[in-house]
């Protein structure tokens, strides 16, 4: 082993109870992605509830069962942020282009 | 130098021998592939909702029964895959590699249940909507295409992570292994069940309404 590598002991952050909790929720919000898919409401604010719904998911199974809420924010703030970023640059470039293309058909 | 002065220079940051995320070596190479992986799910996603939003005429196979049933089915699959496997890293690092290796197990039924499933799905599309990668009934051959694409490397994923928790599961049974190699299995893991978060309301519960 490197001298540089350091035993980190391993701190056990999260209960049963807490897996449980994020668990049935986790279940909760799918079942309410499924009900609003047959549901008649807006297709916007269907697509801003299934969209945060995921993103709540995402990052409800990244802090608890990937264990990330009890790192160092070090690790959180090198990994994250550019992931983000990246998406973000994604999203800007390629989805106003995708509703130009649709525009530009011809009728 | 001083004796009280190299102590400092131990004791600082830029004198080695302190770990910046306190996190071992493994699980950080995890980490580094699970945001390059999310990388690349992001582009296939962003890929898929590109031409999808771009094509007036774009399919919507996915019918309550059996397509939604069997998605959302497969959802709760991954999700308690994922409870399994959490548990699983819990009784490793209590030292019950009994218990781990039973929680590994259960995760891997769960994961196996997802494919089984998902591959029925696959065959309903391709022999009843006579969808294939290449071609419709509807002639947008893109559809297929972006479709096969995204769901296939996602399987190819959960399939390579049974082949891992086997190894994982038979190798901490023979008390090989450490709780963090199992942590780290349960990263893999997890992220899987991550992108699948994704997927589902992108390509199956978007298709019930728009």
């Amino acid at each position: 082993m490197s001298t540089h590598t350091v035993a980190v002991d391993h701190v056990d952050g999260a209960t049963t109870k807490a897996f449980l909790t994020v668990w049935f929720a986790l279940l909760f919000m799918t079942g309410v992605e499924v009900f609003l898919a047959y549901e008649q409401i807006p297709v916007v604010i269907f697509l801003v509830a299934l969209i945060g719904l995921s993103v709540i998911k995402a990052a409800l199974i990244i802090a608890y069962f990937m264990h990330l809420k009890f790192e160092k924010l070090s690790l959180f703030l090198t990994l994250f942020p550019m992931l983000i970023l990246c998406v973000i640059l994604m999203l800007l470039m390629f989805l106003p282009d995708s509703s130009r293309l649709l525009m530009m058909r011809p009728r | 130098m001083s004796q009280g002065n190299s102590a400092a220079a131990v004791a600082s940051v830029w004198a080695g021998g302190r770990s910046p995320y306190a996190v071992n070596s493994k699980k950080f190479g995890m980490w580094l592939f699970i945001i390059s992986d999310a990388l690349t799910f992001s582009a296939m996603l962003m890929a898929y909702t590109y031409v999808r939003l771009s094509t007036p005429n774009w399919p919507t196979p996915f019918h309550f029964s059996p397509s939604i049933i069997f998605s959302t089915v497969m959802t709760f699959c991954l999700l308690s895959s994922s409870l399994t496997m959490v548990m699983g890293v819990h009784a490793m690092n209590h030292g019950h590699r009994k218990a781990a290796v039973g929680w590994i197990l259960a995760t891997m039924a769960g994961g196996g249940a997802f494919v089984v499933l998902h591959l029925t799905e696959w065959l309903n599309l391709i022999h009843n909507e006579h969808v294939t990668p290449f071609a419709n009934p509807w002639g947008v051959p893109l559809f297929g295409g972006t479709f096969f694409a995204l769901t296939g490397l996602h399987m190819t994923h959960v399939v390579i992570g049974l082949i891992y928790l086997g190894i994982m599961a038979f190798a901490v049974a023979r008390g090989k292994f450490k709780a963090e190699d199992v942590e780290v299995s349960g990263l893999y893991w997890h992220f899987v069940d991550l992108v699948w978060m994704f997927i589902f309301p992108l390509v199956y519960l978007m298709s019930a309404k728009i």
